[in-house]
């Protein structure tokens, strides 16, 4: 019932002295393959490219064999299944049981996971049972002149990147979704298929009693969003912006203080300790540009902003910074969209 | 102890609750130096990171719900004192700080190792807690690499703690596309997001008593007998720090508009990405 | 920076306080506009609140009463950081140590284990001295006291009382003897909801506008004897040092909404270009930023010293008078000089400086005007030019 001093640590060294070929581990979302999954095989591709080797995915689940096929036809040389009724229950330690089955056969030198919060949940068990290192988060890989595995990461909030090098193999790294691309899809390229042994599906001690599913579209997935700030002066106000984004199709997003106060709940949060978001385009509404804002979108491909404050710090770091009310922005904006809609129909 | 021994009720002799807490940068004082690539860290004091305050409250909170003991562990330098010294202050029982040059220069591994060792030799550990992650390290690896070298299950982002007895907690994940609430056997670590717990202010009262309170050193050496020491530290790690680069931030045009010029500016802008 | 390193008025603990005081302030910070756009009574009251969990309500109650024991220093951080969050909390706390500060005294062991308890726990005080007639010239009032059947009748108006809608104990001052002038006075604790306390109109204030100050009416309400503070015909000499006292927190009010007003000019200057250049660079701002800096600096070193002096049980009339005046006129200089560094902006409600500038304006007023400063100052000159 609890930790006794006498209990040993679960290292497992492999010494497997031959290591190659990257792999994949796949991220599976309701039952199919997460976007990042194809993102990181198309890395993948690039990199066993360049070391001549080749790609494999790890395709642990429940009932999910068929997900092979999409995963020759984006990259994947070879894909080992686990197909186990137990896996039906998301628990790190059962997965982690599987894929480890996997990589034991397998040998990968480097292994991608998605840096979702199921990939990010497996893979500290994974490398801390190879006693092997692990990289979280990274945005970029790439194997250096000496044939050394870099990663690439932010850190402190992102206000720097470090490279990270790794002693052991397999190096593995939790990747960031949305900053690789799937190659272009091959229709009917195929591959081989590993079917691992059902005795080796692990068992679990986690028990689901319950699973909501989450409508909303994360707001890292808008293309534009429209944050608004303390320059709101009202509650009620939002509406406004709500009914400014549905006409732009837009995503909402608020600063820490609108979240704090309970205008807007923690979803929709950009920032630090909300969401980073990188969208086409970021308008931001009455929004002063506080440091722990700006790491949240700051990556923005064009920001814009609309305050009354010329001295505002986001003014600094827009492409167009409109000195004016928001409100009568707003009210601007809106009626000369509506009037071009009606234009067109 | 079986576990049919433990009923409703029936209390237990002394259930222990580690939280794993970092001491980190105070966010606000951190200066980069672009040029050198470096990060300005002399005079910044450290503090609790910010992550790891829901998690010392939600232990606090299940120790006044069962009783027991808090448990604050951190690996850290000398100068990581002052927040341990602060996690008392915000309920705490115990404090131990894990330093020692040999820990120096840990990646997660090698940090993992040192704290699941360290809970190993306090034994008879119920439930351990950690943060999300640490403002500067951003990895949130820890407590899973903790997890599987104690050989415990594990619960990551963690949004609410629903009920919890000393055989099992029922837990809310958050696994972005869905929410799925677990009941997850003790002993157990838990991963914890923001939203756990809202830490509280330490009291007057807190703060001065926590003054007063003694601080645990362990050292390496105090973890020999039951860990391999050339597992801590720069030895133990098997990732490093090859470079370090301050991204130069993007360039931005910066035209600035008044609201006529920016509604035109932005409609524009909207029908070149074809959304209009 | 740690205190003590640079004042060595403050022991190792204060540095905890001040830092406790800090977290509270920011908590404070965020819902300080709301409450000052409201006048917002309902903040208010959660703000207090939560000093009250935190143990700021009775900070320098000796600890068997279930206070923290803690020193005259200890008030003066709390105040600071406090006022630099919200003024109109700070205001307001300082109302309720006036109140908890005539108590602790005056009162004798009974009155005490009644009433000082429920002010550290969740009951807010108010002083109630001044009345329309009677400001500066405490001793006029003309609140009548008279004693009918071991009670106390009181009669009488008072106004401007900070925390009058909020407060469950008054500390009422009334003439007892009114041919003996101020010597007649004395001082009595009335509960809220005593038949015939009623509270008045709460005033709309130029600033502090989320601390509640009202009249205070006081219709033929029946006061027992064991509530009065200390010995009948006493009272005004409660009041005297009850204010000395506070006197000091006054000016730790005045040293954070300063030290706040600099900060945000130093911030407005480094990041406004005008002629090329930020205007930081001009002389013309530097030599203000530099004339508020020394203001500050005196502010903190007569009222650190000011408190230190009172901890260790000296007579402080003097140093607390000087320290008051000193500090709240300098920050209404320091305010105003930050609010012409922010130029245009500073003067719109967007901007935090434009709430201090109303904010601190009754610092030099409240709890002894500055030109009854001056008078306890020129009493008391002689003293040091020995």
């Amino acid at each position: 019932m609890s930790i006794s001093p006498s209990k040993a640590g679960t290292v497992d060294n492999m010494g497997v002295e031959t290591r190659e070929g990257i792999m994949v581990i796949a991220d599976i979302e309701n039952g199919i393959l997460h976007r990042s999954t194809l993102e990181l095989l198309g890395k993948a591709r690039e990199l066993a490219d360049s070391r001549k080797t080749s790609v494999s995915v790890a395709l642990a689940g429940n009932n999910v064999g068929e997900l092979k096929q999409v995963l020759f036809e984006h990259g994947a040389d070879r894909v080992y299944i686990m197909d186990c009724e137990e896996l039906g229950t998301f628990d790190p330690a059962t997965y982690k049981e599987a894929y480890i089955s996997i990589i034991k056969e397998a040998k990968p030198e480097v292994i991608l996971i998605s840096a979702t919060h199921r990939g990010r949940s497996i893979a500290p068990r994974i490398a801390a049972h190879l006693a092997t290192g692990l990289t979280a988060d990274c945005t970029d890989l790439y194997f250096d002149e000496k044939g050394n595995f870099i990663q690439v990461r932010p850190a402190y909030a992102g206000n720097i990147y470090a490279h990270i090098l790794s002693r052991t193999k397999p190096a593995m790294s939790t990747v960031r979704p949305g900053i690789f691309k799937p190659i272009q899809r091959i229709p009917g390229r195929t591959g081989e298929a590993v079917v691992m042994p059902k005795t080796l599906c692990p068992r679990g001690v986690l028990r689901t009693i319950s699973k909501t599913h989450r409508e909303t579209a994360s707001i890292t997935e808008a293309k534009v969003i429209i944050t608004v700030g303390r320059g709101l002066r009202r509650k009620e106000d939002i509406e406004l912006v709500k009914k400014l984004a549905r006409i732009i199709g837009a995503s909402v997003g608020a600063t820490r203080p609108l979240v704090d106060m309970g205008w807007m709940p923690k979803e929709n949060q950009v920032g630090y300790s909300g969401n980073i978001v990188k969208p086409r385009i970021y308008i931001g509404l009455g929004v002063s540009g506080s440091p722990m804002h700006v790491i949240g979108m700051k990556d923005s491909e064009i920001i814009v902003s609309v305050n009354k404050d010329p001295n505002a710090p986001i003014v600094n770091i827009s492409d167009y910074a409109i000195i004016g009310d928001l409100y009568e922005f707003i009210e601007k904006l809106t009626k000369e969209i509506e009037r071009l809609k009606s234009k067109i129909s | 102890m079986q576990k049919n021994q433990i009923a409703a009720g029936c209390e237990y002799v002394n259930f222990r609750i580690v939280v794993l807490m970092k001491p980190t940068p105070d966010p606000d004082k951190v200066r980069f130096d672009a040029e050198k690539g470096t990060i300005i860290r002399e005079g910044v004091e450290l503090i609790i990171n910010p992550y790891d305050l829901p998690a010392i409250e939600l232990a606090v909170q299940v120790k006044e719900k069962l009783g027991g003991e808090v448990i604050v562990i951190s690996m850290a330098p000398p100068q990581g004192e002052e927040a341990l010294r602060d996690a008392i202050a915000r309920g705490a029982d115990r404090a131990i700080l894990l330093t020692d040059r040999r820990f120096a220069g840990a990646d997660t591994l090698a940090t993992s190792y040192a704290l699941a060792s360290a809970i190993r030799k306090l034994g008879n550990v119920n439930l351990v807690i950690g943060g999300e992650k640490s403002i500067d390290g951003d990895t949130a690896q820890v407590p899973g690499e903790v997890a599987e070298m104690l050989g415990l299950p594990h619960v990551s982002y963690v949004s609410r703690l629903i009920d919890i007895d000393y055989s099992r907690a029922i837990v809310e994940s958050d696994l972005e596309s869905e929410v799925v609430t677990y009941e997850v056997p003790l002993p157990c670590v838990l991963q914890v997001t923001l939203n756990v717990a809202k830490p509280r202010i330490p009291t007057i009262k807190g703060k001065l008593q926590a003054r007063k309170a003694i601080v645990e050193k362990w050292s390496a050496d105090a973890l020999a007998d039951i860990a391999d020491i050339n597992r801590f530290g720069i030895k133990g790690s098997p990732t490093m720090v090859y470079r370090v680069v301050i991204p130069k931030e993007k360039e931005r045009k910066r035209i600035i508009l008044d609201t006529e010029q920016g509604v035109k500016a932005v409609v524009d802008l909207l029908m070149k990405e074809g959304l209009l | 920076m740690k205190l003590r390193n640079y004042y060595p008025y403050f022991e190792d603990f204060h540095e905890d306080i001040k830092s406790l005081a800090k977290n509270v302030s920011q908590e404070l910070e965020k819902r300080a506009r709301e409450a000052d756009e409201k006048g917002s009574e309902e903040i208010m009251r959660e703000n207090l609140k939560m000093l009250a969990e935190h143990g700021f309500l009775g900070i320098n109650v000796p600890e068997q009463y279930g206070g923290q024991g803690l020193d005259e220093r200890s008030v003066v951080l709390s105040l600071e950081e406090i006022a630099r969050g919200c003024a109109a909390t700070a205001f307001s706390l300082g109302g309720h140590y006036l109140a908890v500060g005539s108590i602790l005294i005056g009162g004798d062991e009974a009155l005490k284990q009644k009433f000082l308890p429920r002010l550290v726990k969740d009951s807010i005080g108010a002083f109630a001295l001044t009345e329309p007639n009677a400001g500066s010239d405490a001793a006029s009032i003309v609140t009548r006291a008279e004693k009918k059947n071991g009670y106390y009748v009181l009669r009488g108006e008072k106004h401007f009382i900070t925390n009058g809608s909020i407060a469950d104990v008054f500390v009422v001052f009334a003439k007892t003897s009114p041919e003996k002038g101020a010597r007649g006075i004395t001082a009595f604790v009335v509960e809220r909801g005593i038949p015939g306390l009623l509270i008045g109109k709460k005033e709309e204030k130029l600033g502090v506008r989320a601390s509640p100050t009202n009249q205070v009416f006081l219709d033929d309400v029946e006061v027992p004897a064991e509530n009065i503070i200390g010995k009948v015909d006493e009272g005004f000499k409660i009041a005297m040092q009850a204010l000395t006292r506070g006197r000091i927190g006054m000016a730790a009010q005045a040293i954070g909404i300063s030290r706040l007003a600099l900060q945000l000019a130093i911030n407005y200057a480094e990041n406004r270009v005008q002629f090329g250049q930020p205007i930081i660079n001009q002389q013309a701002i530097q030599f203000m930023l530099s004339d508020m800096f020394i203001m500050l600096r005196a502010s903190e070193e007569l009222t650190y010293k000011a408190a230190w002096l009172a901890d260790r049980k000296a007579d402080v009339t003097l140093e607390a008078a000087v320290a008051k005046l000193y500090a709240t006129e300098a920050a209404k200089l320091i305010v105003d000089k930050s609010l012409q560094i922010h130029g245009g902006i500073g003067y719109t409600r967007d901007q935090v400086i434009e709430r201090l500038y109303r904010d601190v304006r009754i610092l030099t007023i409240a709890e002894g005007t500055s030109e009854i400063q001056r008078l306890v100052i020129f009493r008391n000159i002689k003293r040091p030019l020995d």
